[in-house]
């Protein structure tokens, strides 16, 4: 199916989104533009690709391989089985992070399961030489948040990792693709992977957001307008004016959402704010090396005049702050908008879809998404678990205190941002209004760990998914959101617009 | 190891359908705590197979003329979320050695490949009139035919697409990329020299 060459900022009718839902798998045609200008994408891909496979696929090589407790182990006894060995375990790094209990550390785990998996990860480690950044070296957190920060991440490699939110790193101008388990033992044992070219969507977001506006809704926004799955097929190439001011925290926000929109991958090209972050980080080059890569990371943005597959343009001011009210994200709504009726739905799918959700959710069509009582508040995960996530929130509530009968966590991505936000005092401003301040894990986003929803509780949550059961009950109930407007559940008790819990003027 | 050409797959059907059926669904993650794939099987669509006490709810799993299919059947975006292998592992381990949907998610797609298990897109209008006979008749024997991008049953054939890469890959049994990968490490090993980064 053919996307429209761009899609206007009013262009959001249930038909038009309609109209991209459906990307056919088998329609995939790589670019073979022949002028000099090259997208980001194109470059990567040029620059990594070993050779051709006789199937049509690229063995590309995987520069970085990011690897955790969950998808690891059973690679590892393929290696195993097939008597191989690690090809480059100087460029693999492992981190413990989805089941990983955020208040007690203290091995061994209550859960067996859990505490064997953790057992597998530091053996596997140990015997294939990978550097493990385990609790004791203090780096330990979710794996999409310790890259960045250790400054393994980098702009122009290639980064894989067996978690579909591996699309974070492209906030660096990475290529970075979430993979399976099989294709994990392949990054290992070759430090390659077989896959075809993706296509290029570039995704412009000009003008100013408004304020109380986050990376998060800019997101949400994407993945409401362009379907859950108008991304197949593509990478997600993010720029335009905010992209430009964004941090790289809030990039980093953006491309960790891209494969709920469907792209495999999503990428921000590199600038002086990606240096500026990388400068001095431990994997970071150092001296003459730093300069050298420096001059590599920009000549690898994508050229002025550079082919694309697909344009979308956005405005900044057209984004509001978004709620999902469903089960994917893209059932999403404005804070401020009511929940869609599948009678006036403009397609068989949209009122299938819109129908399924109401009744998993317990929600009536046309209600408010404003006021609807939450239970649990959850701060944190790969998407919104960096300092400035807490940073922001942390403006906010002092003085104020979250609602009775409502659990708020909040939760460090990472032992760093933990001990920075000590450091600031941002923790103890949490406990004060009435949050759990956990350690560093995957907490509440998939419930893999203690930290679970229980019955149909309704979640107040930043992270990325609001599938069903997704948060640890069958039956619970995920409302997506900014780390704000999260907060401002937490307090609210209920659904609310940040910019009136908070007094942020509109 | 020489892989098995799947040119092509025969076995009666089960329809799973709806849309945008994701991972998490397919297989939950609680059960994921797991240091190996073995017996994911019995774990497959647990929470919406099974009610909390474990008996069992309404859904084409549970009902016994759908029992032994070895073909799943459903909607558009299949397989969407997560990149766990766990969920094709899941699938192929109950017993499901192919599936047609109208489409896939890129990381599920990729990953059933990998595993052997053909994932065929047909229209809407083609998997209704298959869901049709295999709800008439549960016994209808279906053949997808990846080669031949063909699904036969009760006298009717439907067109399929899959990537031509996928395709190859099943009927020339090389969908595990492993032993052609490992052949490439002598010009892997050359990289070192162009990018700096493999080196620190």
């Amino acid at each position: 199916m053919q996307l429209p060459a761009t899609i206007g900022p009013l262009d959001m009718s249930p038909a038009a989104t309609a109209t991209l839902a459906h990307v056919d798998n088998a329609n995939f045609r790589p670019n073979l533009d022949i002028s000099m200008a090259k997208s980001l994408f194109e470059k990567v891909w040029e620059s990594h690709t070993v050779r051709k496979l006789a199937n049509g696929q690229t063995q590309l090589l995987i520069g970085t391989h990011l690897i955790h407790e969950v998808t690891s182990p059973q690679a590892f006894g393929m290696l195993r089985d097939l008597k191989l060995k690690v090809l480059m375990p100087h460029r693999t790094f492992a981190t413990v992070d989805h089941i990983v209990p955020t208040d007690q550390f203290a091995e061994p785990y209550a859960d067996p399961l859990a505490q064997a998996m953790m057992d597998a990860l530091r053996k596997n480690c140990a015997e294939f030489g990978v550097t493990f950044f385990d609790r004791a070296s203090g780096k330990q957190g979710v794996v999409h948040i310790v890259g960045p920060e250790q400054g393994i991440t980098q702009p122009g490699t290639t980064i894989a990792c067996g978690d579909s939110h591996t699309s974070t790193h492209g906030a660096f101008g990475a290529i970075a693709f979430g993979i399976g388990t099989t294709q994990i033992r392949d990054v290992l044992a070759t430090q390659t992977m077989a896959i075809g070219p993706l296509k290029v969507r570039r995704i412009n977001v000009n003008g100013k957001l408004r304020p109380g506006v986050y990376a998060k809704d800019v997101i949400l926004h994407i993945i409401r307008t362009l379907g859950v799955n108008g991304g197949t097929g593509y990478a997600y190439e993010y720029g335009g004016e905010v992209f430009d001011r964004m941090t790289m925290e809030e990039r980093m926000t953006v491309c960790n959402m891209s494969i709920e929109g469907g792209a495999r991958v999503g990428y921000v090209n590199p600038d002086e704010t990606t240096f500026a972050y990388l400068k001095d980080r431990p994997y970071s080059p150092k001296g003459a090396a730093w300069d050298a890569a420096v001059a590599g990371w920009k000549a690898v943005a994508s050229d002025p005049g550079c082919h694309y597959d697909n344009v979308v343009d956005f405005r900044a001011e057209d984004i509001p702050p978004t709620v999902t009210w469903g089960i994917n994200p893209a059932q999403a709504i404005a804070v401020g908008e009511n929940i869609p009726d599948p009678a006036k739905a403009t397609s068989v799918d949209e009122k299938a879809s819109i129908e399924e959700a109401l009744a998993y959710m317990k929600f009536k069509a046309n209600a408010p998404i404003k006021g609807t009582k939450i239970d649990v508040a959850f701060l944190g995960s790969c998407t919104n678990g960096r300092l400035s996530d807490f940073q922001e929130v942390a403006k906010y509530i002092k003085g104020k205190r979250v609602a009775p009968g409502v659990k708020a966590l909040a939760v460090p991505g990472s032992q760093i941002v933990a001990l920075q936000c000590a450091k600031l005092g941002i923790d103890q401003v949490f406990r004060d209004a009435g949050f759990e301040w956990r350690e560093a894990g995957c907490s509440m986003c998939l419930a893999m760990n203690p930290d679970k929803l229980v019955g149909d509780q309704i979640s107040a949550s930043s992270s990325n998914r609001n599938f069903k059961g997704r948060q640890g009950s069958p039956t619970g109930r995920t409302l997506l959101m900014s780390p704000l407007m999260v907060a401002a559940a937490a307090i609210a008790g209920s659904v609310a617009d940040a910019r009136e819990v908070f007094a942020v003027a509109k | 190891m020489a892989l098995a050409k799947i040119t092509q797959v025969s076995g009666r059907g089960v329809p799973v359908l709806g849309n945008d059926i994701d991972t998490d669904r397919i297989i939950p993650a609680r059960f994921m705590k797991c240091v190996s794939f073995d017996g994911l099987g019995e774990f497959v669509f647990f929470d919406v197979r099974k009610n909390a006490d474990g008996s069992p709810k309404e859904h084409p799993l549970n009902e016994a003329r759908y029992q032994g299919a070895s073909i799943l059947i459903s909607g558009a975006n299949f397989g969407c979320g997560s990149s766990r292998e766990h969920a094709p592992q899941a699938i192929q381990k109950y017993g499901f050695r192919a599936i047609i949907a109208e489409n896939y998610a890129e990381i599920f797609f990729g990953n059933s490949t990998t595993l052997g298990i053909p994932c065929v897109s047909a229209s809407r209008e083609d998997i209704q009139k298959l869901v049709a006979a295999v709800q008439s008749n549960p016994q209808t024997e279906i053949v997808v035919d990846v080669a031949a991008k063909e699904v036969r049953f009760a006298g009717q054939k439907i067109p399929v697409t899959i990537r031509d890469s996928a395709r190859d890959a099943l009927i020339n049994g090389r969908w595990d990329a492993i032993g052609e990968l490992l052949e490439g490490i002598p010009v892997v090993k050359t990289f070192t020299a162009k990018l700096p980064y493999l080196s620190a």
